[in-house]
């Protein structure tokens, strides 16, 4: 994280050192203070000034309500700015038209779709440097949250929903990424890496991967989708259109049990 | 019969067979040992009926003692995983076991060690500081203990049948609903944290009413003493917060046992209520624990720096500052759920604002120690561990306050630094300060200096050493409950650097067993008088241990550190003939109501369910009982008082 290969990673990195800064104006000389007035009003050191009664001070205390309100203000502005300039769905300004990856987080492995290329892979990442991606993220597991640190902050990826994060890697490499939330026995092995490639060595890899065997339907979906952990990443040549959606409408949709019409419960959010 | 229970649930692999023969043998040797020396009568007599505020609060403390060891062992237990696994299926323990240890650590160190502690340090000392003789209501306070004891058990049971949860601490569905955790685990961690929350909830009230209601005449509320304060505070975060708890947990339980969908994933449960209800209270529950070691700084600091307490308004101003904002800041918990910018803007700027009543803290206290005589005695030095501690924890605080950067350490080794920061470096510290620095009061003998500051020394460089390098590897990216470490990340010598860390700290409870034995051995030797560290507020102007009815004629309070004003004006001696005093009968109906407590909750664990509707019944009754009995107090007459105050003159 301290070496962002990202826009994203790089503003985080720098919003985080700004806010160390602000907040070590007042830390360090609090520091200083203690000890040095822990050393010298020592009760050995009779020569040092002795105030028993003093216990009241209108000015001092204003300062000190004061210092803290004013690092806070400024933080406070830094924080809004900051926090509307990296809200996760706000896309990545760019010259290069971007692309969409759908991440599924499944009990414990990750699924990343690429709808624009009509493929899929399993527990690895492949993305064209320079190319800001969004990633849709949902889960069909516990709740889970997608990170790549090294090109920016992470997003939680829930079942039945779709959240957003948008990040773009600026050198080819390999980042490591993970889910931070606690999803079960295998989420110690949710970790995947996230390669990223230059635009043409992307482009063949799609090709390479198109001419695999494997195909990614609903049926085929469903046994991923048990829990257990892979040994090693894989790819699908070919993703049902439809798959994404199917994969949310799972939560939305009442199961289908004969001779119940379970959609006229109140309550019923379809 | 049984429910789900079977002599199965008792079966275990061998590692998680060790802690299950610990806490059976751990039983049956406690009750050899209490036949050994005679002494059930005397433990049923002086301790389970008890009603007497300080005699809970020492009962306080011991259970939160005996947890720390089991929550410390499940520290030991995942530091040592950690430190050599090499990749998956590597290390001890377990995935599902290693899970279950990082979720009942979590749980018993915030609700069976730092929770009991404060407790413990309330009715000790709060009584005290105000000049009563027992809280509002005695009854409710030894349902509240034997409730939280229960519960304590019901999760140390959990080692014995059956499972317990594998879910992190805060059990967020929809890992915690039955598609994904269908065992009994979930179960044993919704039962404990009801029973126990019904016993804080009980025990909050109590305590607002003690403070607002039975203060020695003459003490304003500007006049009390700032811990007393603190303790307002936090009762009043308990008061507000923990209803929110019992109302989170019983959906989840409803979604459990009778299929509702309030969290689920599907038919219109929503996980992220659950998230948003569950940080609502744990939340202002950090703050519960936090406001009380603040306000015992604020009396410590004047009595070690021989001066008083500078800028006691601001001090009460900030505290209330505290328990208001703490209510308004549940959010940066989950910045990453996907809320949009201006939600998550507000509560990050909500959280710093909280900084500014810390900040304000923190000056006074320094300037406390500005020109004064500071003694450097074990207490003192909790103080300087606490504060050079808690400025690093505060400051990483304020860092994932800010959503951008929290995108980039939540979840991490980061968080779990600073949060460990703050309530070991700030809660844990505060609470040694306090049971250091009114250990005397209760006990009638100081401990032992030496000891204490080698426990001190090795629990702040044990700190440092376990828990900086997980700042540095949340800055890596190590997430937080892995099992298993994958070897080519690079983390294992700070990991290794972390459980050296751990022992170390290990070190440090050691040598506070061994102050707490050379201290009782030594105890003619360290006897303290009703005043020995020439105190400024009321808890001294009473005998070390004081009688049962605390004081034999209720002080009359003249101003702000009243001891204080007594002894400069040569009042303090507690002068005339005594009076017959009122004092609440013993009972064991709190104990009974606790044990039938703890049936109910091991039956809805294990579907038991003729147990559930036996025991619901048997509270209810109790509790009708007791309401309709007149019986609940006693006259020490004065004669007895008079013969008590004398034997503490005579030794």
């Amino acid at each position: 994280m301290l070496n962002p290969q990202g826009p994203i990673g790089t503003a985080e990195r720098g919003l985080m050192l700004h806010t160390i800064e602000l907040m070590l104006i007042v830390a360090v000389p609090v520091y200083i203070l203690i000890f040095f007035f822990a050393w010298k009003y020592r009760a050995s050191n009779t020569s040092a000034k002795y105030m028993p009664e003093w216990e009241h001070s209108k000015m001092d205390e204003l300062v000190w309500w004061a210092i803290p309100l004013e690092i806070v203000l400024v933080l406070a502005a830094l924080t809004w700015t900051s926090t509307h300039e990296l809200n996760p769905p706000n896309p990545i300004a760019s010259d290069t038209p971007g692309m969409t990856i759908e991440v599924v987080a499944l009990p414990w492995k990750w699924l990343f779709i690429y709808p624009e290329q009509g493929i899929a892979t399993v527990g690895g990442l492949t993305i064209p440097v320079g190319t800001p991606i969004t990633f849709k993220v949902t889960a069909d597991a516990p709740m889970n949250s997608f990170w790549i640190p090294q090109l920016g902050g992470q997003i939680y990826a829930m079942s039945g929903m779709v959240t957003t994060l948008n990040l773009m890697a600026s050198s080819p490499g390999t980042y490591s990424g993970y889910s931070s939330n606690y999803s079960g026995d295998g989420f110690a092995s949710m970790g995947f890496k996230a390669t990223a490639v230059p635009q043409g060595d992307f482009d063949s890899w799609v090709a390479q991967t198109k001419e695999g065997v494997m195909a990614l339907n609903y049926p085929t979906y469903q046994s991923l989708a048990q829990p257990g952990t892979i040994d090693a990443p894989f790819s699908y040549a070919s993703v049902a259109d439809d798959l994404y959606d199917k994969i949310l409408m799972q939560f939305m949709s009442p199961p289908s049990v004969p001779g119940t019409d379970m959609s006229s419960m109140p309550g019923m959010r379809m | 019969m049984f429910g789900l229970l079977t002599f199965q649930s008792f079966i275990h692999g061998p590692i998680e067979t060790i802690p299950e023969l610990m806490v059976v043998g751990g039983g049956v040797f406690a009750v050899l040992l209490i036949t050994y020396f005679k002494a059930w009568g005397k433990l049923y007599r002086e301790w389970i009926v008890t009603v007497d505020a300080k005699k809970i609060g020492i009962m306080y403390l011991v259970l939160a003692f005996i947890m720390l060891f089991r929550g410390g062992a499940d520290a030991a237990m995942m530091r040592a995983q950690q430190a050599i696994s090499m990749g998956p299926g590597t290390g001890y323990l377990a995935a599902d076991h290693y899970a279950q240890i990082f979720t009942a650590h979590g749980v018993i160190m915030i609700f069976f060690v730092a929770m009991p502690m404060m407790f413990g340090l309330l009715n000790l000392v709060v009584p005290l500081q105000i000049g009563a003789r027992d809280v509002a209501f005695p009854f409710l306070n030894s349902v509240s203990f034997w409730l939280t004891a229960a519960a304590a058990m019901l999760i140390n049971f959990s080692l014995v049948a059956g499972e317990f949860a594998a879910t992190g601490w805060l059990a967020y569905p929809p890992l915690s609903e039955l598609q994904y955790s269908p065992g009994v685990g979930v179960d044993y961690w919704i039962w404990a944290l009801q029973i126990a929350g019904a016993g804080t909830l009980m025990a909050g009230i109590n305590f607002i009413t003690t403070i607002l209601k039975m203060r020695a005449p003459g003490m304003k509320l500007m006049q009390m003493p700032i811990f007393v304060w603190t303790a307002l505070g936090s009762m009043l975060l308990v008061v507000f917060a923990f209803p929110i708890l019992t109302v989170t947990l019983g959906e989840l339980s409803l979604d459990r046992l009778l299929g509702m969908h309030f969290f689920t994933t599907d038919l219109g449960g929503n996980v992220m209520m659950y998230v948003n209800l569950i940080w609502a209270w744990g939340h202002p529950e950090v703050y519960i624990l936090i406001l009380p070691a603040f306000g015992l700084f604020s009396e410590l600091v004047p009595v070690f720096s021989q001066k008083r307490l500078f800028g006691y308004t601001s001090m009460v101003i900030a505290t209330m500052c505290i328990v208001f904002f703490s209510f308004v800041v549940w959010v940066h918990h989950f910045f990453t759920m996907g809320a949009g910018a201006d939600v998550n803007a507000f509560f990050g700027i909500m959280t710093m604002v909280i900084a500014i009543p810390t900040g304000v803290k923190v000056f006074n206290w320094l300037f406390t120690m500005f020109r004064g005589r500071i003694i450097f005695s074990t207490p003192m030095l909790w103080f300087m561990g606490f504060i050079s501690t808690f400025i690093i924890g505060g400051m990483t605080g304020v860092l994932m306050a800010v959503p951008g950067a929290d995108f980039e350490l939540h979840n991490s080794e980061f968080l779990v630094a600073h949060f460990h920061n703050m309530v070991i470096g700030g809660v844990l510290f505060g609470f040694f300060a306090g049971i250091s620095y009114w250990f005397p009061k209760f006990a009638g003998f100081r401990l032992d200096e030496a000891w204490g500051k080698r426990a001190f020394w090795a629990w702040v460089i044990g700190f440092l050493t376990a828990f900086m390098p997980l700042y540095a590897l949340g800055i890596m990216g190590m997430t937080r409950r892995l099992d298993t470490i994958d070897p080519s990340m690079g983390w294992h010598p700070l990991l290794v650097v972390a459980a050296l860390g751990a022992c170390i700290i290990g070190l440090g409870v050691l040598f506070q067993v061994i102050q707490l034995i050379v201290s009782i051995r030594n105890r003619e030797r360290l006897a303290a008088g009703g005043d020995p560290w020439n105190g400024r507020t009321l808890e001294w102007a009473t005998h070390s241990p004081p009688p049962p009815y605390n004081f034999a004629h209720i002080p009359q309070v003249a101003g702000r550190d009243a001891f204080w004003i007594m002894k400069k004006e040569g009042t303090s001696f507690q002068k005339g003939s005594y009076e017959d005093i009122h004092m609440p009968t013993d009972t064991p109906l709190g104990f009974v109501i606790a044990v039938v407590a703890g049936a109910f909750g091991f039956a809805m664990i294990w579907h038991i369910w003729w147990l559930a509707g036996i025991s619901l019944p048997i509270i209810i009754a109790i509790i009708i009982a007791r309401s309709l009995s007149t019986h609940i107090e006693h006259v020490i007459p004065s004669s007895e008082v008079a013969r008590i105050e004398a034997s503490y003159k005579q030794s």
